[in-house]
This record gives structure tokens, C-alpha cells and sequence, in this order.
């Protein structure tokens, strides 16, 4: 299959293996951003007039299509966001905040990135509440048994992502959930690298909040998903206050807030971001998850058969399954390997990834990372196997 | 200068830079700077005499861009009066964003000249002078 007719940015002469950071996006999908502000530009909720009910009925169609895509059993419980960074405040903020009492524990890890661990350090500093680190495997992984091991009596709820941004490496939420639930546990679960690559069924993982972002799959930017059983939903305090979102207030100050979802969702919301995300979830049920996920897999397996040959990489994460590289080559510091590939208009990630604290279990502060999607290619890896194949590298990246 | 000539520099301050390291550094005048969009993150220490820069150390990690770049700047400053510093972050300023500017002194630091061919790496070059130029004012 060749993606380069649906995909403008494929044929941009350059390789981007930086699908971690956000994806490209189909023609689809901009067109129907585009179309949004050409031939039904109004706000929603204001059905007084036809153009405007189409955004409505549009708004309904998407929520559906995502409800439908993770599985979820209501479209209620889809709130739209900015984004996965947003939707974990929301939760963390909004929910976790009033949950949380003095000396309560929240697990999570040292993978994880900045939108998840800031807002808990935020929580922790308010609730008083205390953050444990469930421990890592040597090859980064997290397995139930270290997760039981770090459970107390105390442990109220676990924050981890599905997937991690720097290794790649997909934690057993399923089971993780099927053990803190019968402790009274909550598990809330970041998706923003998982729910692009491979099926995620919220309710056969029975997490009990999953958050994502459009834009890493296909989808434009400042659109993100927050999912939340409706009983937890429910509970979980707005951010922020405005329009859309109240269904009455007085100058006594009482405010009764709308339903769910609007409740989460004040002011006017990213429309065209989140038509076009209506399209991305179609192109992406139109190749099929479980082939995105299979085709990753086998390029991530050609680039590190190929790549293990070279006598001057590192790899750190060879045997986890997804479509992640991460790599240093010897004796060059990862940026100007970025900056030496970047002439060949290869474009990869280098630095923290903003997991700034597994700096301190990996062993090393930054790496060069390629990561992969359904539309590279073969050949785009043999042509960064190419440029790799050179002792000259620092020289020639400057 | 030829473009060997000019990676040699960088490559020979890179791997053996020069004033690096903060031993000894008390009671200089210091300033980190973290690039905001790429990992170089390196510490600067300055020591000013009689409106004189009497010594300058660096450390840190960061691209050899900004590595070569503050080993270089190090020996260009040192024993300068501080009109004559800025003098010749001003010049080298104007060099990395393509503005007329005075080659004659930027002795080694010439070797950049053409780094505005890598628009992601003018950064990495300007990071070492916009660290003194903190300093110098105080910030």
C-alpha cells in the first residue's frame, strides 16, 4: 500500500520517523478542517438555524465514532480536550484532588512523561497524599508483580501511561486493573501512545479513565480525549468555567453545571480540530488497527535487525513490541546525530522525551529516537541504516 | 577559511575543550543555561575585575556545536575590558544572523560563519554568548 497519495507530507522529500512527537496527517483529514470553516462555520449548541445544527449533529457523530473506537459503553463518558496533556490535569486536578486524603499512596513510574507526573507532584503537594514509584524491570518494563509488591493498604489509586513515549514498552493494564479493582483501587491510564497503535477496549481493560491525543493519530493538533467511567465522570470538578458548560446561574452565585459531557467541555470547543479527528479515526478503521499495529512490529524488527549490524549503535529497547527505536550511536552526542541526519532530511527526536526522571534508570540522559508508523517504509529504513553506516558522523554533522 | 578547516576547530575544542570545568569558581558570577528546545544545558562562571574579564570556566553537556562554541568564546573574551566583550558578542551575534559584521574579531570563532546553512543549529552556536551576555548584565 502506498500512503503517499493520502498523505501530503510524504511527499515532502523528507523521512520522518518521529511519530512519537505527532503523526502526519491524511488529505481527509485536512479537508475536512477546511471544510469546516468553508460551508458550516457556526458555534455548536445553537440550533436556531440549520448551519449550526449540522455542527451539533457533526459534534454527536464524532463522540460517537471515538466512544465507538475505544469501546467505551457511553458517549457521554467522551469528553473533548486540547489534548492528552489537558485531559490528565482534568482528571489528576479535577478528580484526583477531592479524592485523595493526607498519607494516601498513588503509584506510577520513572518513565513517565511530564503531563502525567507534574500534575501529581501539583496533587501530592496539595493533598499531601505521597507518590511511590513502582519499580522497573532491567529491560524498563513494568509487570504486575512489581505493582503488587508496591500496593499497601494506603494505595488509593495507580497513574501509569499504556504505553510508554521513550522505550515503547506496553504495560499489562488489564491485569493491573483486575488486581487494584478488587483492592478498591482506581487505575487511571494514559493512552496517548497506545490508543494510536494497536486496540485499546476500555472496557475489556476496564481502566477507569484513559486519556489521549488526536494528533498523534493522524489527527490535527489541540484536540484531545478524556474517557472516565460515568460514575468517577461524574465526580470529577471542571477546570474550567464558562459557556457551554452551566445550565443556570444567579447573582447569588449558585451555578448548576449541564450534564456530562459539557460539563467538561466550557467555552467553544476546537470544531474543525475535532471533525477533522472524526475523519482520522475513519482512515485509521479503514487500514485497520491491527494492521497499523502488525506493520509497526515488523518495521521496528527490520530496523533493529538492520541496525544491530552497525558496530556503533546502541540500542535500548530491541525486544519490546511496538514501533519504537531508541538508540545513541558511540562517541557522538545525540543531538548532533539528529542534527547530522536532519542534512539527510531524516528527521528523529533526541533528548529526554520529557521522561526526565528515567534519566536515572536508564543510565544515560539522552537518546536519538526513531519512531515509526504505518506509513514508513522499508526503504526509509535502509536509508537511515545508510547514513548510520559512517565513522564520520560528528565531523559531518557540523 | 575552508570548510575542513573550520570542523577541525570545531572537532578540537569539542573533544579537548578549553576552561572547562567549575573548580576554583567561588565568588565568580554564574549562570545556567538550558536550551529551551534541544538538551545542551551548560554552566558558565565569570570573574570581573576592575571592569575586566579576568576568567571565564564552562561545564556542562551539550552538542558540540555549543561545546566547541563556548570553548572558543572562553579564550576570546578572557583579559578583555567589558566594552570589548560585548563588542565581540555583538560582531559574533551579527555573524550567526547573517548581519554585516567585523571578522577581524572573531579570531577562531570565524569558523561558524556558515552555521546559518543549519537554522536548527544557530541556536546551539549563539547559546555560550547569550550566557555572558547574562551575566554582563546582571541578570
Amino acid at each position: 500500500m502506498d500512503y503517499k497519495k493520502d498523505f501530503p507530507m510524504l511527499n515532502k522529500g523528507i523521512i520522518y520517523f518521529d511519530n512519537s512527537a505527532t503523526t502526519l496527517k491524511p488529505k481527509s483529514v485536512i479537508e475536512e478542517v477546511s471544510n469546516y470553516y468553508s460551508n458550516y462555520s457556526a458555534n455548536a449548541h445553537r440550533g436556531d438555524y440549520n448551519i449550526s445544527q449540522i455542527v451539533d449533529d457533526k459534534l454527536n457523530d464524532v463522540r460517537e465514532k471515538t466512544r465507538k473506537f475505544i469501546n467505551a459503553e457511553k458517549k457521554e463518558e467522551i469528553v473533548f480536550t486540547s489534548g492528552a496533556t489537558e485531559s490528565l490535569n482534568v482528571v489528576i486536578k479535577g478528580f484526583l484532588k477531592n479524592y485523595l486524603n493526607s498519607k494516601d499512596e498513588i503509584l506510577t513510574t520513572k518513565a513517565e512523561h511530564a503531563s502525567l507526573i507534574l500534575p501529581l507532584f501539583d496533587v501530592v503537594g496539595k493533598t499531601g497524599s505521597v507518590i511511590k514509584y513502582i519499580p522497573l524491570n532491567d529491560d524498563l518494563t513494568v509487570s504486575l508483580e512489581n505493582v503488587k509488591k508496591m500496593i499497601t493498604n494506603k494505595t488509593k489509586v495507580i497513574v501509569i501511561s499504556h504505553v510508554t513515549n521513550v522505550i515503547g514498552d506496553i504495560r499489562p493494564v488489564k491485569e493491573i486493573c483486575k488486581y487494584a479493582h478488587k483492592l478498591g483501587i482506581l487505575v487511571i491510564v494514559d493512552g496517548a501512545q497506545s490508543v494510536p497503535h494497536e486496540r485499546v477496549d476500555v472496557r475489556s481493560l476496564d481502566v477507569d479513565f484513559l486519556t489521549f491525543s488526536a494528533h498523534k493519530m493522524l489527527g490535527p493538533t489541540g484536540v484531545g480525549v478524556l474517557y472516565g467511567k460515568e460514575k468517577y465522570l461524574k465526580k470529577v470538578k471542571p477546570l474550567i468555567e464558562g459557556g457551554g458548560m452551566n445550565a443556570s446561574f444567579d447573582s447569588l452565585g449558585d451555578v448548576e453545571y449541564k450534564e456530562l459531557p459539557e460539563k467538561l467541555e466550557a467555552g467553544t470547543q476546537n470544531l474543525a480540530g475535532i471533525f477533522g479527528f472524526g475523519k482520522a479515526i475513519d482512515y485509521i478503521n479503514e487500514v485497520g488497527i491491527e494492521n497499523i499495529h502488525d506493520k509497526e512490529i515488523m518495521l521496528k524488527r527490520y530496523m533493529v535487525e538492520k541496525m544491530s549490524k552497525l558496530k556503533n549503535i546502541t540500542i535500548y529497547n530491541k525486544d519490546i513490541q511496538n514501533g519504537i527505536v531508541t538508540f545513541n550511536v558511540e562517541g557522538v552526542f545525540a543531538q548532533d546525530v539528529a542534527a547530522y541526519l536532519n542534512k539527510h532530511n531524516i528527521c528523529v527526536r533526541v533528548g529526554n522525551h520529557c521522561a526526565k526522571i528515567l534519566s536515572e534508570v536508564l543510565g544515560v540522559k539522552n537518546t536519538c529516537r526513531a519512531s515509526l508508523y504505518f506509513y514508513n517504509t522499508k526503504e526509509e529504513i535502509d536509508k537511515l541504516i545508510e547514513k548510520l553506516d559512517n565513522d564520520n558522523i560528528l565531523y559531518e554533522s557540523l | 577559511m575552508d570548510e575542513h578547516l573550520k570542523r577541525s576547530i570545531m572537532i578540537e575544542h569539542y573533544q579537548n575543550p578549553l576552561n572547562k570545568g567549575l573548580d576554583d569558581t567561588l565568588g565568580y558570577k554564574k549562570v545556567n543555561m538550558n536550551s529551551k528546545t534541544c538538551i545542551d544545558n551548560l554552566d558558565f562562571a565569570l570573574k570581573i575585575e576592575d571592569g575586566i574579564i579576568k576568567d571565564i570556566k564552562f561545564d556542562g553537556e551539550a552538542c558540540a556545536i555549543s561545546t566547541s562554541s563556548a570553548s572558543i568564546m572562553t579564550e576570546l573574551l578572557k583579559g578583555k575590558k567589558i566594552e570589548e566583550a560585548e563588542e565581540i558578542i555583538n560582531n559574533y551575534e551579527n555573524m550567526i544572523e547573517e548581519r554585516p559584521y567585523n571578522k577581524d574579531l572573531l579570531e577562531e570563532a570565524n569558523c561558524y560563519d556558515e552555521i546559518y546553512k543549519q537554522p536548527n543549529r544557530k541556536k546551539c552556536a549563539l547559546l555560550p554568548y547569550e550566557g555572558i551576555k547574562k551575566i554582563l548584565k546582571g541578570e
